[in-house]
């Protein structure tokens, strides 16, 4: 197999969904199950992801393909030569295993939708947003260049916002999906000032000509500040995106959306993207640009945690888990681990999916009550979710044999090696409490769902398991979720051939002023990354060697102990978690209102905005209008007092002369008398008198 | 196409239907309908003949040499006495990159316009024939090559407009129509002085060898043509260029219309029946950028680049105050008619920036914006055609009740929004990316950028209140769309995707004369010997 032919089978998978799309919306009418399109063009796309993680990783392991065209072509600049704008893919290891899963989840969901959404009158249309989504996806994944992520980056957004809306009927949802991409293009706006500092800088928009160039020392307006903030510009996508403190507030809302679509959408792919985008930019991160991304990663994990403990509603609880394991993932990347903050996206993928797949099990049985509080007892009636759920939740939690284990333990001890070489504590102490509080709030979730006795014995009389097409991708997430597909040592992931063939290590490019100690090249090329790229010192190696086993004891430690007060409190209730709750009034309304931080957002931007487009308004109207219309109110009133003055003053003038002429010609009309000698002597007579008059001249 | 005289053609084949027009009985309704169907339909027809011959390669804007379907004739030439000399005026037609989008897309809003006026019933042979002045008017202005010509058309848009909106328009007609006139007016004054102090500041030399004063604006352009002595000539330290400049500028605002001076637009679009407020946002408004880019640009180079980072500001506060004053509307076509004033904005951050990109970015954004909210106007007009109402509030859940009518609505509103493989996007970022490359406007940009954010707003939360909830008792009788509106409908959201696709099919028609005029403007600055002001 050739590059050419991986390429053609990239543009392939990106090009079919979007086919399905157009036809579903075209033609859905006429073919009421026309919605089988695009479930089976889904099918032959998830065949065609993994012919090209097979081929990639096997024919290509060490190489990348590149394919690019020219979209916009500006001839001949004055002064700059020839400009253009280019389009391309480039498929790198990444790439593929992106692609493998964003096609087995997309597959797995419209697989699952068929039960979970039957009925519903926009099925159609439902998979026809599927499939627009996950070309949109496809094409976030597969590009080479920020212009090109940028595009398929909104377009994503649109999807979402179609999803999220798709109950509109629904006040909640439409209000939902509006705040979604509103939200979103908050940072998007940033993204796109960074991205316009890079075309203006570099006069392209491919990572890898960027890359070059930097490499070579051409820096944005030639300053290394200037390069530290593009980096953080284009990370507020990802902020928005990837539902980052302090554009996170979107994501819960979004759960208005189906559960297939939180499943796919805002917990496994889209939502990533934000993470997938920071890695493809790791190189031109410098340390600033770093330390800021690692604090809001690390904040917004926090942040996130403390909110998931109170919440009630089951996918609120796992929307607040996903905010806070892509804010791990951010301070991951901010930390320097970027191995692991794509290991953790991949793996977090797997188990969040099949998490929100559960409760869409749950709440189909429940029949469509998302209340943890009327729930429990559920295990006995559904065993399959159920363990779904237990498996899934040990690995959200970091216990071994599974693979958030692998995932967590390593961005977790990056966190830690990273702390020990530049002081910043405070990141990994985030990271630890958050372990502590995932584990607890998981297991709260599991146990208020499934154990216990019911609380709603009507709706409990009527739940049952769902059927099987809701079943199997729960299967195969669950499958997904253990140890072995990643690495043949449970405790040991780099030993893996995910970590240490698939993924390579980051590479960086920025000016060697701007890197963190542990990233200054030392000289030597290292084999196997290409010129200039970096690499970490010794040690940062010796540093990460160091929180290994330290962070193994911690994060089972620490996940334990959340198990066991989920236990304690939730099972066997030797804690009441309502006194408790009353005990700790002020904190406990704090995390249950989400830190008021929507409230502070409508009193703040929101009420502002609308404010002063109202205040605008009625300067429009009044004053910048009210000049107009008094211009013309003045000219009116002035043509008025003109047209009086016309009538009575030029015009009584005229006819006073008129009447003034008619006295004169009385007068005069003896001295017209018709005879020619008393004219002359009148016109001598008159001469003679100028003549005197002008004499002085 | 040698001596094939298709611009006169385009331009003219509207007056040929009108005289037509006028001569069947007021009362065969269909047939003048038919017969203005038919004369805008030639002249699509003839666009496109047009756009398969022209040469993509060839530069225009000042060189008479490389302007393409050129006629010129001698229109009127009399001695004028030994003061004011030969006064000559040719009728002088041509077309370049700059022209060409803004060809088609007159004719192409002509014939959509056309079909939303089927059902147009009040003196349905007054409103035809004064439509098809309106569109022949339209079209001349685009192709003129010369002032006075240029003016004429100008000021002969001005009148059936008027009665346009005047007559069959909504309860305030009047206010709106006179307001329009009076605006407009005024502009034209300016213009027209500027004009004459050009006609007498520069000469060009006639076949017999004598020189003649000029309305030329390929004479215009070229400095070496200007007298010591002229008024307006650069040549003249005590030139007036600078106040020409900026009442020109003025008229021109006008149309755009830049803030302050656009307050007659929203109540000229309130006002004015559906058909009409296509025309008036998706062709007139394009009038005002064309005319500095074609007129005060190549003209008066030195002070467009003294000038350009006020063009660039009021461009910014257009996008921004456009914006948040939309957003607080209530009624459905003021908050598109606010929309307009913001989208225009975009195009005159890109003008000022005076590079490829951004002068590329701005023309591309006048046709986009021509067709965008074509379609929005539209959209109103079709609820409005049912509902009788246009007050955002007074509606919901419509998506239920009208689905395909939502299908159009989301695409054009995603292309308001600037969706990216929808064509509004690709304009709006090469605006963008144009006017940050330039120092000195970079922080407007930055600013500028706001508006894509507020542009979301005001878009998806009169989507919410028009489609989603739920519907109210009142309007369970709404029928979706018929086959007059799809076929309105259907032609502008196929170009609207394919531009957002393929965006080079535009931006290479114009690419050329724009490298053509940046390239004059920097050599023309550079070179210049006397001061602008």
């Amino acid at each position: 197999m050739n590059d050419i032919i991986l390429i053609n089978i990239s543009i392939i998978t990106l090009l079919l969904p979007l086919f399905g799309f157009g036809l579903i919306i075209l033609f859905s009418k006429r073919f009421p199950k026309l919605y089988m399109l695009g479930i089976g063009l889904l099918i032959v796309n998830f065949v065609l992801a993994v012919i090209l993680l097979y081929a990639k990783l096997s024919n290509f392991l060490t190489q990348d393909i590149n394919f690019q065209f020219t979209w916009i072509d500006f001839g001949n600049v004055p002064y700059l030569g020839n400009v253009h704008i280019d389009l391309g893919l480039k498929i790198d290891n990444i790439t593929v295993i992106m692609l493998f899963v964003v096609n087995l989840i997309s597959m797995l969901v419209h697989i699952y939708s068929l039960e979970y959404m039957k009925g519903d009158k926009r099925f159609n249309r439902y998979y026809a947003y599927l499939g627009i989504f996950t070309f949109s996806m496809i094409g976030i994944v597969i590009a080479n260049n920020l212009l090109m992520i940028y595009i398929f980056w909104e377009l994503v957004g649109l999807s979402s916002y179609l999803l999220i809306g798709f109950w509109y009927e629904k006040k909640s949802a439409a209000d939902a999906s509006k705040k979604a991409f509103i939200t979103n293009r908050v940072g998007d706006l940033g993204m796109f000032i960074g991205i316009l500092i890079v075309f203006t800088t570099y006069h392209t928009f491919t990572f890898d000509s960027i890359f070059e160039q930097i490499s070579n020392g051409v820096l944005p307006f030639d300053s290394n500040a200037w390069l530290t903030a593009t980096g953080i510009l284009i990370f507020m996508g990802a902020v928005g995106k990837s539902a980052q403190f302090p554009l996170h507030v979107w994501l819960p809302d979004a759960m208005e959306g189906p559960t297939p679509v939180s499943a796919l959408i805002h917990s496994a792919t889209m939502v990533a993207a934000g993470v997938y985008l920071s890695l493809r930019i790791f190189a031109m991160l410098t340390a600033d640009a770093m330390l800021v991304i690692a604090v809001v990663g690390g904040f917004t994990s926090f942040l996130a945690a403390t909110i998931a403990i109170t919440q009630n509603d089951i996918k609120r609880v796992l929307a607040y888990s996903t905010v806070s394991q892509l804010g791990y993932m951010v301070m991951a990347v901010g930390v320097g681990a970027f191995q692991y903050a794509f290991f953790h996206l991949i793996t977090h993928a797997f188990f969040k999916s099949n998490l929100f797949l559960g409760s869409g099990s749950v709440i189909h049985a429940m029949h469509h009550e998302q209340d943890m509080r009327q729930m429990g007892g559920l295990r006995k009636k559904m065993p399959v979710t159920y363990a779904a759920f237990i498996v899934s939740s040990l690995a959200i939690s970091g216990i071994p044999l599974t693979s958030g284990f692998l995932s967590k333990d390593g961005l977790l001890a990056g966190s830690l090696a990273f702390a020990h070489l530049t002081g910043h504590w405070l990141l990994p102490t985030f990271g630890f409490l958050v372990a502590l509080m995932t584990a607890f709030y998981m297991f709260r979730l599991v146990i208020m769902t499934f154990h216990g006795e019911p609380r709603n014995k009507e709706k409990y009389n009527h739940a049952h398991e769902s059927p099987f097409v809701m079943v199997l991708p729960l299967i195969v997430l669950t499958a997904l979720s253990l140890f072995f597909w990643y690495t043949p040592n449970p405790v040991g992931p780099e030993q893996g051939w995910f970590l240490s063939e698939w993924v390579r290590p980051a590479e960086t490019v920025v000016p060697q002023e701007t890197r963190f100690d542990f990233m200054k090249t030392t000289g030597e090329e290292v084999s196997g990354h290409s010129a200039g790229a970096v690499v970490f010192s010794e040690e940062y190696e010796h540093a990460m060697h160091w929180a290994h086993i330290p962070t193994l004891i911690l994060s089972l430690l620490l996940g334990g102990l959340g198990i066991l007060f989920a236990f304690v409190i939730y099972h066997w209730r030797k804690i009441d978690p309502d006194e408790l709750a009353e005990k700790f009034k002020s904190l406990y309304l704090f995390s249950l209102n989400k830190w008021y931080v929507d409230e502070f957002y409508q009193a703040t931007f929101i009420a502002g905005t609308l404010k002063l487009s109202y205040l605008l308004s009625l300067f429009d109207k009044y004053v910048v209008d009210g000049i107009v219309n008094g211009t013309a109110f003045v000219t009116r009133g002035i043509s008025t007092v003109s047209g009086i003055f016309d009538k009575y003053v030029v015009d009584g003038l005229v006819n006073f002369t008129a009447f003034l002429s008619g006295l004169i010609g009385l007068g005069f009309r003896r001295l017209q008398s018709g005879r020619i000698q008393t004219y002359l002597v009148l016109v001598i007579f008159s001469l003679i008198l100028l003549l005197l008059f002008f004499e002085p001249f | 196409m040698d001596g094939f005289p298709i611009l006169t053609l385009l331009t003219f084949i509207p007056v040929i239907g009108m005289i037509i027009v006028l001569a069947l009985p007021g009362k065969m309704e269909k047939e003048i309908k038919y017969v203005t169907l038919l004369s805008t339909a030639i002249q699509v027809v003839l666009a496109v003949i047009l756009l398969s011959n022209f040469d993509y390669s060839a530069g225009g804007i000042f060189q008479k040499e490389s302007f393409q379907f050129i006629e010129k004739y001698k229109w009127i030439e009399i001695f004028g006495g030994s003061w004011i000399g030969t006064i000559k005026i040719d009728y002088f037609v041509g077309a370049d990159g700059l022209s060409v989008p803004m060809i088609l897309l007159t004719a192409l809003i002509s014939f959509i316009a056309t079909l939303s006026s089927w059902n147009i019933n009040k003196s349905v042979k007054g409103y035809f024939a004064l439509f098809l002045l309106l569109d022949a008017a339209m079209m001349g202005v685009f192709v003129s090559l010369n002032f006075f010509l240029f003016y004429i058309f100008w000021e002969l848009m001005l009148l059936p407009m008027y009665f346009l909106i005047g007559i069959w328009g909504g309860p305030r007609k009047e206010y709106a129509a006179i307001k329009f006139f009076i605006y407009t007016l005024v502009g034209s004054v300016f213009m027209l002085l500027v004009m004459i102090g050009l006609y007498f500041s520069a000469t060009e030399t006639l076949a017999n060898g004598s020189k003649a004063f000029s309305f030329d604006f390929l004479v215009l352009m070229d400095k070496a043509n200007y007298l010591k002595d002229g008024i307006l000539s650069p040549f003249n330290p005590h030139n007036l260029r600078f106040i020409a400049y900026i009442a020109l500028f003025i008229g021109f605002a006008i149309k755009i219309p830049m803030f302050p001076f656009h307050t007659w637009l929203p109540d000229a679009h309130v006002e004015a029946p559906t058909p009409i407020s296509v025309i008036l946002a998706g062709v007139l408004l394009k009038m005002g950028t064309y005319g500095i880019l074609r007129i005060s640009y190549p003209i008066f180079p030195q002070i467009t680049h003294d000038i350009a980072w006020y063009i660039g500001l009021f461009g910014m506060i257009n996008i921004i105050y456009g914006a948040l004053v939309a957003l607080a509307q209530k009624d459905f076509k003021k908050l598109i008619a606010y929309s307009s004033v913001s989208h225009m904005g975009y195009v005159m951050l890109g003008m000022a920036s005076l590079t490829t990109t951004g002068i590329n970015g701005a023309i591309f954004q006048m046709f986009n914006h021509g067709t965008i909210t074509a379609m929005l106007f539209l959209i109103v007009g079709v609820v409005y055609d049912r509902a009788h109402t246009r007050g955002l509030y007074d509606f919901g859940g419509l998506a239920n009740q009208m689905p395909v009518y939502t299908g159009f609505v989301t695409v054009a509103f995603f292309a308001a929004i600037g969706l990216p493989s929808l064509s509004g996007f690709v304009s709006e970022a090469l605006v963008f990316v144009g006017a940050f490359g330039v120092d000195t406007l970079r922080t407007l940009t930055m600013f500028s950028a706001l508006g894509i954010l507020l542009g979301a707003a005001y878009m998806l939360w009169t989507l919410q209140r028009l489609f989603f909830g739920q519907l109210p008792e009142k309007w369970k009788s709404l029928k979706d769309i018929d086959a007059r509106e799809y076929a309105m409908f259907i032609p502008l959201t196929i170009i609207i995707i394919f531009l957002g696709i393929y965006p080079s099919a535009m931006l290479n028609i114009m690419n050329t004369s724009v490298n053509t005029l940046v390239e004059f403007l920097s050599v023309n600055i550079h070179n210049i010997s006397i001061g602008g002001l």
